[in-house]
Formats: C-alpha cells, sequence, structure tokens
C-alpha cells in the first residue's frame, strides 16, 4: 500500500522548543521520508501528523474529517485546556449556522469599508510614534493596539476597556505561560464580560457587529443558544487581539532581516498585498498545529490507512513549505505570482477574519514604506526577545530606528 | 417558483478557501484550487444557502432557476 517506510517510532510533537520564525527541519524531512507519522503531544492521546500539502488540506478540507468528533475524546492538544465548546467543536451544519452569524460583517467587500478608518487609525498611532522618537518598540506603538482598536470598533466593544480583556485574551493562546486555573478564571471572565455586553445590546441595540450578533440570534433562537454566541463574540474580540498584534512584528522583522526585501518592497509599493500573501506562506505563526480532526470512516491518506475514530493534525507551516507546489519554499520571494498557501487553513475552518487581517497587513506596511522608509531593526537581533508558552511565535517588543 | 434553483461560482472571485466544498459537499468541489458547483441546477437545499452565506468573497450566487431572483448571498 505504501511505498513509504512503516511507521513505528511516536514522536514527541511540536519535535522542538521554537527557534524565533525558523520552521524544524524536520518537516522537510518528514515530506520526503514519512509524511504521515505518529506523534504525541503535550496533552491527549497519540495522533496522526501530515506534513504535505495535498494531504494537509484533505484533513482540513474533507468532511470525513470532523472537528465534533474530538468531543468525548481526549484530544491531542498543546494547550491543557481542551476546546470543548463554540465554533471550533463544530461541523457543519451546526458550525455553518453559527459561523453565518459573523460572516457577513467579515466579506472582502465589508471589510473594504474599513480601510480608510484603518489607515486613519495607523496614521495615529505612526504619528505617535515618530513623535516619541527613533528609536520606539513597533509592538507597543503600533502593532498591538491597532488589531485591537479595529476589532473594538466592528465589534462594538469599548476600546477603554482593553486592559481587562487583553490580559484574559492571553487564556485562548497560552500553553504553559498561565496555569490552567489562571486560563479557566480568564476565560470565565471573558465569557462574562461579553455576555453583559451582549445582554446591554439586546436592549440597546446600536450599529455594531454584536447588535447584528443578537438579532441573527434572536431571529433563529431555537438553534443557537446563548451561551454559543457568547463565546463567538468573545474569540472574534480574543483572536484579534492574538494575531494579527503578533504578525505584524513577525512580517517587520522577516522583511527587514531578509536582505534586500524592505528595499524591494519600497520600491515597490504596489506588490504589498502579493508580499502579505507571501509573508503568510513564509512565516509559521504557530508554534506546532493543533485543533485534531477525527476520521469518521476508514481513510487512506499518504499511503497510510487511517482508521475511524483516529485523530489527524495538518501541520500548515509544513504545507506552506510543501516543494512540490511551491518552488524554493524556503526562500521569501516577494514576487511569486502563485501562492495557495493555507496561512489562514483551508475548509469550514477557514479564518473568519482573513479578509480583515490582509487588509491591516496591507495597510500597515503600506504606512511603515511611506513614513519611515529607512526603517531598520534597532538593536542586535541577539537582543530580540520571543514570547513563550503560547500557541503563537511572536516578539515581546520589536526596537526600530528610522 | 420553478423549485429549482441556479447555482455558480465566480472565478475571478473564488480564492479556493474550500468553505463551501466543507459545508455543502455534495453541491461544490474544489478543482485546481478553485470551487465549482458540481451541478448548476439543484433542487433546494439548505447546505447550498449556507455555502453561499459563509463565502467571505462573494463569490457564490444561488438564483431561482426561473426568474433568476436571487435567493443567496445575503445582500
Amino acid at each position: 500500500m505504501s511505498n513509504n517506510p512503516p511507521v513505528t517510532t511516536t514522536r514527541s510533537y511540536p519535535f522542538h522548543a521554537p527557534d524565533r520564525l525558523e520552521l524544524d527541519p524536520l518537516y522537510a524531512r518528514l515530506r520526503h521520508e514519512q509524511p504521515v507519522t505518529r506523534v504525541r503531544l503535550p496533552y491527549g492521546e497519540p495522533a496522526w501528523l501530515v506534513t504535505r500539502y495535498a494531504d494537509v488540506r484533505t484533513v482540513l478540507g474533507d468532511p470525513r474529517f470532523s472537528r465534533a468528533a474530538a468531543l468525548g475524546r481526549d484530544e491531542p492538544r498543546i494547550t491543557p485546556r481542551q476546546i470543548d465548546a463554540g465554533i471550533l467543536a463544530l461541523d457543519p451544519p451546526e458550525h455553518t449556522r453559527l459561523r453565518r452569524l459573523a460572516a457577513k460583517a467579515f466579506t472582502a467587500r465589508r471589510v473594504e469599508q474599513l480601510r480608510p478608518r484603518t489607515t486613519g487609525i495607523t496614521e495615529e498611532l505612526l504619528d505617535a510614534m515618530l513623535a516619541a522618537g527613533s528609536p520606539a518598540d513597533f509592538v507597543e506603538y503600533v502593532a498591538t493596539p491597532l488589531p485591537i482598536r479595529v476589532i473594538c470598533a466592528l465589534l462594538g466593544v469599548p476600546v477603554a476597556d482593553q486592559d481587562r480583556f487583553h490580559t484574559w485574551s492571553e487564556a485562548i493562546v497560552s500553553t504553559t505561560s498561565l496555569s490552567p486555573e489562571r486560563i479557566d478564571e480568564y476565560l470565565d471572565n471573558l465569557y462574562a464580560y461579553m455576555g453583559e455586553l451582549i445582554a446591554q445590546r439586546r436592549r440597546e441595540p446600536t450599529d455594531d457587529l454584536l447588535s447584528a450578533m443578537v438579532r441573527a440570534r434572536d431571529e433563529n433562537a431555537d438553534r443557537l443558544t446563548e451561551l454559543e454566541v457568547v463565546q463567538l463574540a468573545a474569540g472574534l474580540l480574543a483572536a484579534g487581539h492574538e494575531t494579527t498584534v503578533t504578525q505584524l512584528p513577525n512580517f517587520v522583522y522577516v522583511l527587514l532581516t531578509t536582505p534586500g526585501a524592505w528595499e524591494r518592497l519600497r520600491a515597490d509599493p504596489g506588490s504589498v498585498p502579493s508580499a502579505v500573501e507571501e509573508l503568510m506562506r513564509y512565516v509559521p505563526l504557530g508554534v506546532a498545529s493543533a485543533f485534531a480532526r477525527y476520521a469518521t470512516e476508514d481513510v487512506e491518506l499518504g499511503g497510510v490507512l487511517i482508521r475511524a475514530g483516529e485523530p489527524v493534525i495538518g501541520s500548515i507551516s509544513s504545507a506552506n513549505r510543501d516543494e512540490s507546489v511551491f518552488t524554493d519554499p524556503d526562500r521569501l520571494d516577494l514576487d511569486r505570482s502563485v501562492n495557495p498557501h493555507l496561512g489562514f487553513g483551508h475548509g469550514v475552518h477557514h479564518c473568519i477574519g482573513a479578509q480583515l487581517a490582509r487588509m491591516e497587513l496591507q495597510v500597515a506596511l503600506r504606512a511603515l514604506l511611506q513614513r519611515t522608509p529607512e526603517l531598520r531593526i534597532a538593536v542586535p537581533e541577539a537582543e530580540l526577545t520571543w514570547k513563550s508558552g503560547l500557541i503563537v511565535r511572536g516578539l515581546t517588543g520589536l526596537p526600530v530606528a528610522w | 417558483m420553478s423549485g429549482t434553483w441556479r447555482v455558480d461560482v465566480d472565478p475571478r472571485r473564488c480564492i479556493g478557501t474550500g468553505i463551501c466544498a466543507g459545508a455543502a459537499p455534495d453541491h461544490f468541489v474544489l478543482v485546481d484550487g478553485l470551487s465549482r458547483p458540481v451541478l448548476n441546477v439543484v433542487d433546494p437545499a439548505g447546505p447550498v444557502i449556507d455555502a453561499a452565506d459563509s463565502c467571505p468573497m462573494e463569490a457564490i450566487t444561488v438564483r431561482d432557476a426561473d426568474d433568476h431572483r436571487l435567493i443567496a448571498p445575503e445582500p
């Protein structure tokens, strides 16, 4: 059934502690030698790990692989707490019913309407950074406040409360940075906060996404629970805090440390959209892939028989470096024309905020190229510090000069 | 109303997220990375509406096969 060596060993996964934004070279070896392999994560039962692009897309996109089937199982994961509710624990059609509450607000067309406001916020933040004087911390001045202000405006969450929910949002991405008890406490706080806000919008609707979600939920009250709506809104808020906030400094770091990349983009700012796609492919945001899918029937994958009921993890970072899809995959190529990367996932759980993230990243990079064309990292590389104990990789700060 | 729907995917808008093929696997299939309806004329089915309303690119349209009235996505 297979030309690959039989799978006999079970590796610990992630294989090694993350090193900045470097992708573990073991993925390339596995793609060649053992594209479907056995792994054990810090928590939960052993799993299959798939590393080739086509197989990862199958695991993420094929309905024979289910998220809902993880319920009641000891799901393989890198976080102490298992996701046992909410949109990531559902399959269609339940998943689609919930996602539709918010999906309209995140279409390319609707997101485009937010571009002028996002540009205005970015200019304000850059004004403050430039006024503070060179060098300044890009993470503090721009990358953190920008996505938070945009998601708050979109949802209708008061920015004034951001210190509170910024702290709680870490619970969504924590592996060891917070104790399991603290993660539970923060999530409870986040849900309680969002529950109150939603109740308030039900009494006094306004023109924001929370009000729209409440209205849509109340029109379909028999099909969606209040808790599902609260968790979806809290998830959107937290995702708006922990993804673009982290990925934007990662992008700037890669552009400033890859010889010629910043100059290339500065010479042709029109290529910012394709550069954002290439950076989404190239930068492995996650420390490891997770969100195992359970096979609902026997499926042959990469020459290995996955049996019904077995969990499979698809490595998005590995798929994005698959040489059978991307020429010279380990090179950052800002001119890459064909780029079907999986940086926002694939299938029904494809990132709902993908279009928003793209727009924010494009706006921020364009503004930086224009306002700070001589941007550079202000400290030696060895002095940069990286976050730890989270499911995402990112810098704790990025001192820049201009 | 004829009772059947006309389903189209605009290949210039589609970016191949795979949301539709996952939400309505009987109705959409990815070919060379982009979505395509399995059949252009279908009997009314909830998952088709779900897919059209879930597409971030609004690439899917569902119309009444007879009078071409737009059924999904919601504006």
